[in-house]
């Protein structure tokens, strides 16, 4: 009798309380949402009068960290799975030239272009994963391979063929194609006309666009960096593929010896950031109606900054899609903000270091406690 | 470890923030203008209009920022020119490196009620059709056309145009307009040098030592002339061989003098970038503007006019 009361009071010591703090501590975007609050507040801060919180410049800098985001959601993954993409931005040049070069000067419609150079991309993703795979060399190496090399085809194919580096008349070819809208058009066009024409947002005051409002719809860039984003996270998070992914990143071997198809998810992977530099660049491609050679330079850069932002580790194992996308999102933020705060361009650069290195330094320092208690 | 994370948090964190207090200390009262250019942070050409639009702000009484895009690449661009429409300044002064990228953002800013010159890059029928005030700069195709004149007037009758910014197809209008003024097809005589000094040097020689016939060298501006220079001196050729140049520097006019260089042809930066700040001030005062457009160049400079220049090389000149 005692006895049961007494274990009936006494709590089961195997299992521990944790706190929901603790918990909410643990998660790896906690670094991601503390910057993102601290940014958010100092550019409020610096720049509240400067039009940066407008209508005009929360799509100026939306539209700009929905780019990042889209790259970054394909390389957070892959660095979760454990591999490295350096050849992204190359591949944001040479899609944009694929379309571009397919349509204009092949004559195809826009269309068959995309699908055409989705295919032709995620090909390519593909066969940098097989190499990395086949090979065992670092997938840095292999991808700074197909940097260079994507980007040379680029110039060459753009010169070769058109004597340009720069191919314009996209738009017009554009005009009536069913598939490019859903890359470049925008949506809720009419709900933001209703709020211009009621005076909520400004609208244009001369020339042929006079009554339009300023903002005249959300940009399809945007759509499909949270889509995307939803995606990733859900795969990531909620789907047995996505605990592939990890036990990819953390040890390859051991998720081997437990049944992971290791080759498989890392392929695949492989892929799907080709897939995003491919929706990066057909966007791109769209929306300025041009492709040009030295498009997406340095773009893959950015792509890791965002992730690691986002509490993702180096090694693999480790990350989440949601800071992945609020680093990407700090880096729109910052990069836009700084003009809007007036500072000299040039020390862009010098904030976007010392953010890094604030955010790394968070990230590494919270999990270390976190990993020490455990 | 606790304490020196606490430390380098706490330093860069206060480094953020000092630089930007220093900067929103500076904002003026006058009116406000933004002049933004497709250079990338490397390209030093550009210096001159820094220096050229900060003096006119100074004369004026204005605040004009340079703002660009780090890597050259125009997508960046066309956000910045967003980005400055949507911040709301008296007037934009921009380039139009490339019409399709950048029409839509341009027209968007005029359309909203916001100035705009174009000066630089771009035709001045470009310019009127997004709507800009006015066109300050050196029609390209018509500054290498002239030049092409004046050098089958010295007798050249095949050339190199040594081309360091291949992405900009306003610029290699000055090499199609060379071949014209020649009388000859373009051809392979365009050469894609890329930006990096050494890079440049040795695809000089190497096309040099494979066209030995060559009678002529264009270069299209410091950075693709220094490099020429020092590979000219290398193969002997400096001084044999007749070399042309856009644009001038420290080491072009020191090619003029010494007769290595026959003439650098001077779109004068300074007047693209002081003039329209100059203008649109004064239309935005006194409601005056130039009934047409402005053409800063092309000024041929020779030995016999290099007082100035070399006073001011790379930093007004």
């Amino acid at each position: 009798m005692s006895n049961t009361v007494k274990s009936e009071l006494t709590p089961d010591e195997r299992v521990k309380e944790m706190s929901p703090f603790r918990r909410f501590l643990i998660r790896p975007e906690l670094g991601s949402i503390a910057g993102t609050i601290l940014v958010f507040f100092f550019f409020f801060l610096m720049a509240r009068d400067s039009g940066m919180f407008s209508p005009a410049g929360v799509l100026n800098w939306s539209v700009v960290s929905a780019q990042f985001t889209i790259i970054a959601v394909g390389a957070c993954l892959l660095m979760i799975a454990g591999e490295f993409d350096l050849s992204v931005g190359s591949m944001i040049g040479f899609a944009g030239m694929s379309i571009a070069l397919l349509s204009i000067y092949l004559g195809w419609p826009i269309w068959l272009a995309i699908i055409a150079t989705f295919i032709l991309c995620m090909g390519i993703g593909a066969l940098s994963g097989w190499l990395v795979i086949k090979t065992g060399l670092p997938s840095f190496i292999v991808t700074l391979a197909f940097l260079f090399i994507l980007r040379g085809l680029t110039i060459f194919a753009a010169i070769a063929t058109t004597r340009k580096t720069i191919i314009g008349g996209v738009r017009d070819a554009a005009e009536g194609d069913w598939l490019a809208p859903l890359f470049g058009g925008k949506i809720l066009t009419g709900f933001f006309q209703w709020m211009g024409d009621n005076g909520w947002i400004e609208t244009f005051s001369r020339g042929t666009r006079e009554g339009q409002p300023v903002v005249e719809g959300v940009p399809m860039l945007v759509v499909w960096a949270i889509a995307l984003v939803i995606f990733g996270h859900v795969l990531l998070t909620k789907t047995r593929f996505g605990n592939w992914i990890f036990a990819s990143g953390g040890d390859a071997q051991s998720a081997r010896y437990t049944g992971v198809p290791v080759n498989r998810v890392k392929i695949i992977m492989f892929m799907f950031t080709a897939f995003c530099a491919c929706v990066f660049a057909t966007s791109q491609v769209m929306e300025f109606g041009s492709a040009g050679a030295d498009r997406g330079l340095l773009k893959e850069f950015e792509a890791i900054i965002s992730v690691v932002i986002g509490g993702a580790l180096l090694t693999g194992g480790y990350g989440s899609v949601i800071g992945a996308a609020l680093g990407a999102l700090i880096f729109g933020v910052v990069q836009q903000g700084l003009f809007f705060a007036g500072v000299e361009s040039s020390l862009f650069r010098v904030f976007l270091g010392v953010i890094l290195l604030l955010a790394v330094i968070l990230n590494t320092y919270i999990r270390r406690m976190i990993t020490g208690e455990k | 470890m606790k304490q020196l994370l606490k430390t380098v948090a706490g330093a860069a964190f206060g480094l953020a923030l000092a630089t930007t207090g220093v900067v929103t200390a500076a904002h003026a009262d006058g009116e406000k203008y933004i002049l933004v250019s497709h250079a990338p942070d490397s390209d030093s050409w550009w210096n001159t209009i820094k220096n050229g639009i900060a003096l006119a702000g100074e004369q004026m009484g204005v605040e004009v920022e340079y703002r660009n895009p780090p890597t050259g690449d125009l997508a960046d661009m066309a956000r910045i020119i967003e980005q400055a429409a949507a911040s709301n300044p008296n007037g934009i002064i921009t380039t139009l490196a490339d019409f399709d990228v950048l029409s839509g953002p341009i027209r968007n800013a005029v359309d909203q009620g916001i100035n705009v010159i174009i000066m630089n890059s771009g035709t001045p029928d470009q310019a009127r059709d997004v709507g800009a005030l006015m066109f300050v700069g050196q029609p390209e195709y018509d500054a290498g056309y002239a030049a092409g004149l004046r050098a089958k007037g010295d007798g050249i009758g095949s050339f190199v145009c040594v081309n360091h910014v291949i992405s900009n197809t306003v610029v290699a209008e000055r090499c199609r307009g060379f071949a014209d003024g020649l009388g000859i097809d373009l051809g392979n005589s365009m050469m894609d040098s890329g930006q990096d000094p050494s890079e440049i040097k040795n695809r000089v020689l190497a096309y040099l030592a494979s066209n030995p016939n060559t009678d002529a060298i264009l270069t299209l501006g410091p950075t693709s002339a220094d490099p020429t220079i020092l590979a000219l001196e290398e193969n002997g050729m400096a001084g044999d061989i007749y070399f042309g140049t856009f644009d001038l520097g420290d080491n072009i006019v020191k090619g003029i003098k010494s007769g290595v260089i026959q003439w650098g042809i001077d779109q004068q930066p300074f007047l693209q970038a002081y003039l329209p700040v100059v203008i649109l001030a004064n239309y935005d005062r006194f409601g005056v503007l130039p009934g047409n457009n402005i053409n800063s160049g092309p000024g041929f400079v020779t030995k016999d006019g290099l007082e100035k220049v070399e006073k001011f090389a790379g930093e007004y000149r």
